[in-house]
């Protein structure tokens, strides 16, 4: 039996569709730690990008934690934030949260750094009309900025949750739960079926998510903003 | 709101530290644009004009010296209420592109807490009055319109809450010069009807003659170097930085403001046909202008005849008429009436009223009478 054959039969195989441990409680278990994850981020960079985007501080320093966040490997993220859970909590090795700080912080940079261009990449007349038509800052960021800032917002968060689904998957090494038990456990016992079984939902997961977030993007952007750019590019030209 | 409030700027400085010789800098101006009339801030670029304009609404705070709308300091209002009482347009527009052309004009409505059924009525009125019929705009994105649609988007935006006071930051600099004047013409007849105080920015001299009720010239350093109505300045330009930056043909300029009904058309001699000539005869004589002008008994001009040419006997016959000179109405600029005069054989213009009835001769002598910078200071 090759290698495809082998991960057909597995991945067809009822008895894998069942149970605590079956495809659809392990899928489950991805997408919730997954979105978990996301969300957690995104409720620390989307507030921290839009304070840094409109007011103009701690460009920089955002620009070098992100890079910082982005240069490190999950893996070496997880290495690096077991020991230190390990040290406060000796069951953390067995739990899931240390999975999920490590994918947390691997989520937070892109979001960042897409808020914070975003928010700041927003013409300033537009902001200065805002401004002037006698705006509260509260309502320059929540009527003109974020509206605007909206699709490098979204492009943040769909990086993010690629990166997070991919990383979920490493969670599993350390006793977490996920897709990526079928890898561990496919290791384990020499079964290649199971091995590339998961690895194909990893990928079939991550290519959905990213899948939805574009046509989700689409649909909430607003029209006005829709091929703005290719307009704007032929009044330059023009 | 709604009525026309005074603008009022005393010792007003703006400094940048550190900025050399101050580009963008306000120095010690004072000047008092009066409610209801339109005054133009010109000048070269980093004057402080647009400085200016934002020291009125508290998008920049100044160093020193007090600014006053209606009869408060601005200091010492709320700037955000302050600001929903201000209309203003600047140079790009700047409209919200993720939000329609309803949505852009109802924003200081929106703010204000006005219920939607106002500020729909609001928005559609407005956009009539800019010439963008509502029901095909209201709903449309500004990337699809034209540059002058959306200034005029802009203008309806800004006159949403039916301000007081309008700023106007080159609001007309980004559309080409047909559309331009287009704009111009309009907002001028906006005006007519609203009579809100407007400052008005731009570098464009001729705009701002065009525009003003008067004009602030403001020089490097954002130093005033003359506040005038638009001829006062052409006449009696202040400085020599006045003078070069209105241009060498500020006479010809000048010639634009005035129009026909600002001179006191001469009498000349007139006659009918079926007239004794030997009495006009002796009429024209004693006239220094040496012509006849022939009229129909309604007052409609039909032409001259030279002074030599009327016989010394018989009647005036229509034949003997040479039309040979402009009809100039009390509309007519100076300038266009010069035109004419130089480009005819008889050098003077034939006033006529409305329904082209003789009013009185303007020659290219009265014109250049007129013009003359002592005969300024009546004006």
């Amino acid at each position: 039996m090759n290698l495809v054959e082998a991960t057909i039969a597995w991945l067809a195989d009822p008895a894998h569709w069942s149970g605590v441990s079956g495809i659809p409680a392990r899928m489950l278990e991805h997408v919730a730690l997954s979105g978990a994850a996301l969300l957690i981020a995104a409720g620390i960079a989307i507030p921290i990008g839009v304070w840094i985007g409109h007011t103009g501080r701690g460009v920089a320093l955002a620009a070098n934690v992100a890079n910082v966040g982005r240069a490190l490997p999950s893996l070496a993220v997880i290495g690096i934030v077991l020991p230190i859970t390990a040290a406060i909590d000796p069951q953390a090795g067995f739990k899931l949260y240390p999975t999920l700080v490590a994918m947390v912080i691997l989520a937070i940079p892109p979001i960042l750094v897409n808020t914070q261009t975003g928010v700041g990449g927003v013409d300033a007349e537009v902001v200065e009309a805002a401004r002037a038509m006698g705006m509260w800052p509260g309502q320059v960021v929540g009527r003109v900025e974020l509206p605007l800032a909206m699709p490098a917002i979204a492009a943040g968060l769909r990086s993010a949750a690629v990166q997070v689904i991919a990383t979920a998957t490493l969670g599993a090494i350390f006793g977490g739960g996920g897709l990526g038990r079928f890898l561990v456990e496919g290791i384990a016992q020499q079964d290649d079926g199971m091995i590339f079984g998961g690895v194909v939902l990893v990928a079939g997961l991550a290519l959905a998510v990213e899948g939805a977030f574009v046509l989700g993007e689409a649909s909430l952007r607003s029209p006005g903003l829709r091929d703005a750019a290719v307009r704007g590019a032929a009044a330059r030209a023009a | 709101m709604s009525r026309a409030a005074r603008v009022v700027f005393e010792h007003v400085s703006k400094r940048y530290p550190g900025t050399a010789e101050g580009s963008g800098a306000v120095d010690d101006l004072s000047l008092e644009v009066p409610a209801g009339t339109t005054c133009v801030l010109v000048g070269p670029s980093g004057c402080g004009k647009t400085t200016t304009l934002k020291l009125v609404n508290r998008l920049i705070e100044p160093t020193s010296g007090r600014i006053l709308v209606g009869d408060r300091d601005v200091a010492g209002r709320d700037p955000i209420v302050l600001r929903r009482e201000i209309g203003y347009v600047i140079q790009q527009v700047g409209l919200f592109p993720h939000q329609t052309v309803g949505q852009n004009v109802e924003t200081v409505p929106r703010l204000l807490g006005w219920d939607s059924g106002r500020r729909r009525a609001r928005t559609d009125e407005l956009l009539e009055l800019v010439g963008l019929p509502a029901a095909r705009y209201r709903d449309r994105y500004p990337a699809a319109l034209s540059g002058g649609e959306r200034q005029r988007v802009g203008v309806a935006r800004a006159l949403a809450a039916d301000p007081p006071v309008l700023l106007m930051d080159e609001p007309f600099g980004a559309v080409d010069p047909l559309v331009r004047e287009r704009l111009q013409n309009e907002l001028l007849s906006i005006q007519e009807g609203l009579a809100k105080t407007i400052l008005f920015v731009t570098h464009d001299i001729d705009e701002a003659i065009k525009m003003g009720d008067r004009v602030a010239v403001l020089e490097g350093g954002g130093r005033l170097a003359q506040f005038g109505t638009p001829d006062e300045i052409l006449a009696n330009p202040a400085s020599d930085f006045v003078a070069r930056f209105v241009g060498a043909d500020r006479g010809l300029k000048r010639l634009a403001l005035a129009r026909v009904g600002d001179l006191q058309p001469a009498d000349v001699t007139i006659a009918h046909p079926g007239d004794s000539a030997a009495d006009a005869r002796a009429r024209v004589v004693a006239d220094p202008f040496p012509y006849l002008l022939l009229l129909y008994a309604d007052g409609q001009p039909i032409g001259w005849i030279g002074g030599k040419d009327v016989p010394g006997d018989g009647e005036l016959a229509e034949s003997m008429a040479v039309s040979a000179s402009p009809l100039l109405d009390r509309h007519t600029t100076l300038k266009d009436a010069l035109s004419m005069l130089l480009a005819s054989s008889v050098q003077a213009g034939i006033v006529v009223d409305r329904r082209g009835a003789y009013q009185g001769i303007v020659t290219a002598d009265m014109i250049t009478e007129r013009m003359r910078p002592a005969a300024e200071s009546r004006s």
